[in-house]
């Protein structure tokens, strides 16, 4: 594929070799609504991450991931069409092993990333003296937050009733 | 129960009210009217009740939905995705800012949090000054004002504060801050604290309760889920308006059509939609003025926890303000800021709050213990504070170009330290501002000491937006405003603008009523002109 303009800024920052890596990668365009493979990989490796200390524990833990992941495609969804193509050009950029590695020093694959991997990546990301790496974690980190926080699950544990009932 | 609460805009509908929600058009339309108006917030909404009231045939069009009380769940996660730009994810070209902006029947109007200012006499000095706009001064726009204080049940709330805003006021008091209650567009406020996802009561007098109904008892017809694309124009004059009808998502255009040809064009698509509008038509702009100049009140955001509950989550939202430090500050001097206070609910708290894992978590949790102060920096009034670009990305969608000088990284330090020290004035046992990894101060003296050496920089530093203004100044003089003192664009006879992006600098204070009083005298204006 010939890469957009957004993902040669990104490489641009990321060096040679993730670029020629972006180039000769086949992906799939991310689906209209939805965050497409790349996305889910890199979500379901972050969410609990971002969200730890937040979730509920035992069985509600599965179903609390479950619903933010699908909150966080809905999101997707209804953005305008030139930030669900960013952020497809982010999640490409993101399930390549040498631009994870060249950004964030990160190794790992989203599968078999431990959540320190994953702890000490948004740290670099979040540190990052590269401004599109720090939009890059404003980003994920919006996407998950408010995906989490929106919902009701989430509300007994931050002291928080629900709106009023009006009558 | 809910139920029993009116729905004007349901029964208005039920009434017969010309609507049409064009995603559920099956074939292209194309309607004549006296005038057209693109926009139907604080701006539109104005205009179009005026318009309508001196018998002239109105259309609106409106890119978002029509959702009302009946719809507005006191959810942010229904009301974000429905009645924000963006799924209130807008930001800045470089990601910097976060710009919270209506898109819906009612625009900003309709999710606002009922502040209500005129505009300082200081700004209003500016422009005459500054920009040689004559007509403009406070004494000129004083009816104007009353006018639409009046309609809109702009009063004072003589309600006590909810503990977020009593903290701020407490605070302030303490450090002989001056600070007042800010005034309200309300009528029978529940008093409840949701005005940000729309007023599920309609106490809110917002466009989508006043104005706009008006207009289509008097005919008017509004078209949503419709975006603007273009004006053709030739020689002098815009000859049709261009629309495409949107899908029921509102994310991208169906291939249907709506052409408007009118007397007269009202552009109030807000400072982003507008300059972006008249970009996409490629009006006349010989000295490039269109889209420059616009503000956008960078506001800086610091949390802190007390030891008593605070529920910022509930009570009005926004009803203490502190103008100190824009009134002890030259105008064209170090920037000034206006402190208030936000709601705090959970989603819009969790995407704020710096940081993640554990920090994040914990901070969640205090949730209920949870102040929040803002300080919007008035910019705009100095050299060094040239605003933004409004320019079109490929697609032709806006965006927004804001660099953030060195001028204003140390007005965002000095806020800082501000609303920090009053925040332990107020009592807090800690403060973490909205900033890097979202550190937590236990003292005053930690705080201010912390804060003077803050790596202040784009996308360390939470900076957001709900106001954004300027972009198509009023101004006599061309080659530095794109519209003349009635609101008419310079080079095109029958193009009008009305709306926020007519201001030459930013106001330094909540602008619905700014917008509101400059556009009711502008639109009268209009009204008669095609009366004559």
């Amino acid at each position: 594929m010939i890469p957009s303009r957004r993902n040669f800024i990104f490489v641009g920052v990321a060096g040679a070799a993730a670029l020629a890596t972006v180039r000769l990668w086949p992906r799939e365009a991310p689906r209209p609504g939805a965050l497409g493979a790349d996305g889910v990989a890199v979500m379901s490796a972050i969410a609990p991450v971002m969200l730890a200390g937040a979730l509920p524990g035992g069985g509600a833990r599965e179903t609390a991931l479950n619903e933010t992941l699908v909150a966080i495609e809905s999101a997707v969804a209804g953005l305008a069409p030139r930030a669900q193509a960013e952020l497809g050009d982010l999640f490409a950029l993101l399930a390549l092993a040498p631009a994870r590695w060249s950004l964030a020093g990160m190794t790992a694959s989203w599968q078999s990333a431990t959540p320190a991997d994953v702890a000490r990546f948004l740290d670099r990301l979040r540190e990052s003296r590269i401004e599109l790496l720090r939009a890059a974690y404003d980003a994920l980190h919006q996407l998950v937050m408010a995906a989490w926080y929106g919902n009701p699950r989430a509300w007994p544990a931050i002291g928080y009733g629900g709106p009023p009932v009006l009558g | 129960m809910a139920a029993t609460i009116a729905d004007p805009v349901r029964e208005g509908i039920a009434s017969g009210w010309r609507v049409i929600d064009a995603s559920t058009l099956d074939e292209d339309r194309t309607l004549d009217a006296d005038v057209v108006i693109v926009g139907t917030g604080a701006g539109g909404g104005t205009a179009a009740e005026i318009l309508a009231d001196a018998g002239l045939g109105v259309v609106l069009v409106e890119e978002g939905p029509l959702k009302s009380s009946t719809d507005f769940r006191m959810l942010e996660s229904d009301a974000y995705p429905e009645l924000y730009q963006e799924s209130a994810a807008r930001r800045t070209r470089d990601k910097a800012i976060g710009i919270l902006q209506g898109r819906c029947v009612g625009g900003g109007t309709t999710v606002n949090w009922t502040s209500s200012f005129r505009t300082p006499d200081a700004t209003l000095d500016y422009w005459q000054r500054a920009f040689g706009l004559a007509g403009f001064g406070a004494a000129d726009l004083a009816p104007w004002f009353a006018r639409m204080e009046a309609r809109l049940a702009i009063a004072p709330w003589d309600v006590a504060p909810n503990a977020n805003n009593a903290a701020l006021a407490r605070g302030a008091t303490k450090l002989g801050i001056a600070s007042g209650t800010i005034r309200r567009n309300v009528k029978g406020c529940w008093n409840i604290g949701y005005c940000g996802m729309g007023c599920p009561t309609n106490a809110k007098q917002s466009m989508l309760v006043t104005t706009i109904p008006r207009a289509l008892e008097r005919g008017a017809t509004l078209f949503t889920r419709t975006r603007a694309l273009r004006f053709v124009w030739h020689g002098e004059r815009v000859e049709a308006l261009e629309c495409a009808a949107m899908d029921a998502r509102g994310t991208r255009p169906t291939a249907r059509r709506i052409v408007i040809r009118a007397r007269a064009y009202v552009a109030a698509a807000g400072a982003i939609g507008t300059p972006a509008l008249l970009l996409r038509s490629h009006v006349p702009d010989p000295y490039g003025v269109v889209g420059r100049r616009t503000f956008v009140h960078p506001t800086l955001v610091s949390a802190a926890i007390m030891p008593e509950r605070i529920d910022g989550f509930a009570g009005a939202p926004q009803t203490v303000f502190s103008d100190h430090f824009l009134d002890t500050l030259p105008l064209d001097g170090p920037i000034g800021f206006k402190l208030e206070a936000p709601p705090i609910h959970p989603l819009l708290t969790a995407i704020t709050l710096p940081n993640h894992g554990a920090t994040h978590a914990g901070r969640m949790r205090e949730l209920p213990h949870l102040q929040v102060v803002l300080a919007l920096l008035r910019d705009g009034f100095h050299a060094d504070s040239p605003g933004g670009t409004v320019g079109l990305a490929s697609d032709g969608t806006p965006v927004l170009d804001y660099p953030l000088t060195p001028y204003l990284w140390d007005g965002a330090r000095r806020a800082f330290a501000t609303m920090a020290e009053i925040q332990f004035a107020a009592g807090a046992t800690a403060v973490i501002p909205a900033h890097g990894e979202g550190a937590q101060f236990a003292s005053s003296a930690a705080a201010r000491a912390a804060i003077a050496q803050f790596d202040l920089r784009p996308l360390a530093t939470s900076i957001v937006s709900a106001h954004v203004m300027g972009g198509c100044a009023l101004g006599p003089d061309p080659r530095r405003a794109a519209c003349d003192p009635a609101g008419r664009f310079h080079h095109l006879a029958n193009l009008h603008v009305m709306d926020g992006s007519l201001f030459p600098t930013s106001i330094g204070a909540n602008p619905q009523l700014s917008i509101y009083g400059i556009v009711a005298k502008l639109a009268s204006g209009l009204a008669a002109a095609l009366k004559a």
